[in-house]
């Protein structure tokens, strides 16, 4: 843990499969491998997406990366060092915000600190330093069934922040937001990362918003998932919400839109 | 360094909050008058039918008195009504509190360990189905007439739906949310303290509203085979004695007993999550 309120927050690290494997033994339709000899590798700060067609294994890589789940085979390495799960070096976003109900926004937020030990007061304090930056300030005492649905994600986000774990799994978390409130939600994520600079991995089905926040993207194949291409966006920062009109952003655009149709069928033929 | 585009949530000015929570206030009451007032009719007119009819029909009192004579006699015998009831009150305060922790605990250690819910689950369930008719005689026998056997049927009565709705509660826990406790760093027990168990509140106080009339429903039975004192063995008592009115009284007691237990336990579910009743209550 830091000594003083920021330093933690603006850490960043570097992240390194190789060869990963992983097969879901004994499932209801046998043995189904997930995914087969994935490389990947995100460097410190940088903001990289992984896309693929639904069901691919995006998620079971991020559980590998969690340490919720053990590969079969290869290597992951956290800053050259082999990836300890039980360090927690990760804080993971979920696909649904998972506030807990019975908790008030302030408790939840504070959630993590208080399964490591943060004493309740030291823990609200460095909350309160977030509330007006996730633009929740006079909502701390409010509870989840209260907020709106992009609210309700910002809390889940500063739940991931304030655990000053330098790599940030994020899986789909905008997905179940209308799509106004998705852009304002990628573009508040786009100012909290230039903020702290963490290491982002990003999990969407969204291609346009794979590009808008993205330095780098992998589209995985259908399953078992490999690597398909990997996308360097090389679109300058800061980017305004028109840069999807630019001709560069629509020829990335195309290209990942022709990619991911082939692993589509693929996915569907194999069914 | 940008500065993050934070959209303040737009509040409407003081004064116009308040004039609006008012009207919600005001609204808020017809509507609970709107909707208790039916709960309370209904029985109240069921009355005045039985009322009615007995008087008019001039029926022998023994076989089923007027409401009206019901509530004299009661009255007229208060004294001894209210040992009967303190007695009965008191069975069911002690068996309900030990048959509550003991679910707890049971529940607690079922759900964390998987070997002891495999074990104990068919013989909780079979339990359900030993006729209480045929067990609390055999219990005065085993344990006497005193507070025990009373304790033993209550507990007997009301201790499987508490742990059901407990292991319903703590099943129902999203895995999603355990995992995430798990990033988090959280230990097994953690994870419990945090999620499985306030989760599982709502379903333990639907489980404790259930089973708390079931409580006095043993705990009068119990009395009815044997006791010295008690609800139960004072309908028996009175029904020997051509005393139906007294019986009906008990029943009225035994009645306001289950119902005042009943709200009062969603009072106290109301005070332990109001989280719930809130999110219940928004769209």
């Amino acid at each position: 843990m830091t000594e003083t309120m920021t330093p933690g927050l603006g850490a960043s690290a570097e992240i390194e499969l190789r060869g990963v494997s992983k097969t879901f033994r004994g499932t209801a339709s046998g043995d189904v491998p997930v995914l087969d000899n994935v490389d990947f590798r995100a460097a410190p700060g940088e903001f990289v997406s992984v896309i693929g067609p639904s069901g691919c294994g995006k998620s079971t890589l991020f559980r590998l990366i969690a340490g919720l789940d053990v590969a079969d085979e290869g290597d992951a390495e956290l800053n050259g060092e082999p990836l300890d799960p039980t360090d927690h070096p990760v804080a993971y976003m979920p696909q649904k915000d998972l506030l807990l109900p019975w908790r008030s926004v302030m408790r939840n937020v504070t959630l993590p600190l208080e399964v490591n030990g943060v004493k309740r007061a030291e823990a609200a304090a460095r909350a309160t330093e977030l509330f007006p930056l996730f633009g929740l300030k006079g909502f701390e005492k409010a509870y989840p069934y209260a907020l709106s649905g992009g609210m309700r994600q910002r809390a889940a986000l500063m739940r991931t922040v304030i655990q000053e774990r330098p790599l940030m799994l994020l899986d789909e978390p905008f997905g179940a937001l209308d799509s106004l409130t998705r852009t304002e939600m990628q573009e508040f994520l786009l100012d909290v990362w230039a903020q702290f600079g963490h290491t982002i991995i990003f999990i969407t089905h969204d291609i346009r918003e794979a590009i808008y926040l993205s330095d780098r993207i992998y589209v995985m194949t259908a399953r078992p998932a490999q690597v398909r291409m990997v996308v360097e966006v090389d679109i300058p920062r800061p980017r305004p919400l028109d840069v999807i009109a630019t001709p560069r952003f629509g020829e990335l655009e195309a290209g990942l839109i022709h990619a991911l149709r082939e692993e589509n069928q693929q996915q569907e033929a194999s069914r | 360094m940008t500065n993050p585009s934070t959209s303040p949530a737009a509040s409407p000015p003081p004064r116009e909050r308040e004039e609006a929570a008012a009207r919600a206030q005001r609204g808020r009451r017809l509507h609970q008058v709107a909707r208790y007032a039916p709960g309370v009719l209904f029985p109240l007119g069921l009355l005045a039918i039985w009322q009615l009819y007995t008087s008019a029909a001039n029926v022998d009192p023994t076989v089923l008195p007027e409401p009206t004579r019901i509530v004299e006699q009661l009255f007229k015998s208060r004294q001894i009504a209210w040992e009967h009831t303190a007695q009965t009150l008191k069975e069911t305060a002690v068996g309900f509190t030990i048959s509550v922790v003991v679910a707890l605990l049971v529940a607690v250690l079922m759900d964390q360990m998987g070997w002891l819910r495999r074990a104990l689950y068919p013989t909780l369930i079979a339990s359900q189905t030993i006729p209480v008719v045929a067990i609390a005689p055999l219990m005065i026998i085993w344990f006497g007439f005193g507070l025990l056997p009373k304790v033993l049927l209550i507990v007997l009565v009301t201790f499987f739906p508490i742990v059901v709705a407990l292991l319903d509660g703590f099943a129902a826990t999203e895995r999603e949310a355990m995992d995430l406790l798990r990033t988090m760093g959280a230990k097994r027990m953690q994870i419990f303290r945090l999620v499985r168990f306030p989760g599982a509140l709502p379903q333990m106080f639907t489980g404790l509203r259930i089973s708390a009339t079931y409580a006095v429903i043993a705990a009068i039975f119990a009395e009815y085979v044997g006791a010295y004192q008690g609800l139960g063995i004072w309908m028996s008592t009175s029904k020997s004695a051509f005393r139906t009115d007294l019986v009906f009284g008990a029943i009225t007691i035994s009645a306001l007993i289950s119902v005042t237990l009943f709200l009062l336990i969603g009072v106290i579910s109301r005070f332990v999550m109001p989280w719930y009743y809130a999110s219940r209550r928004s769209p």
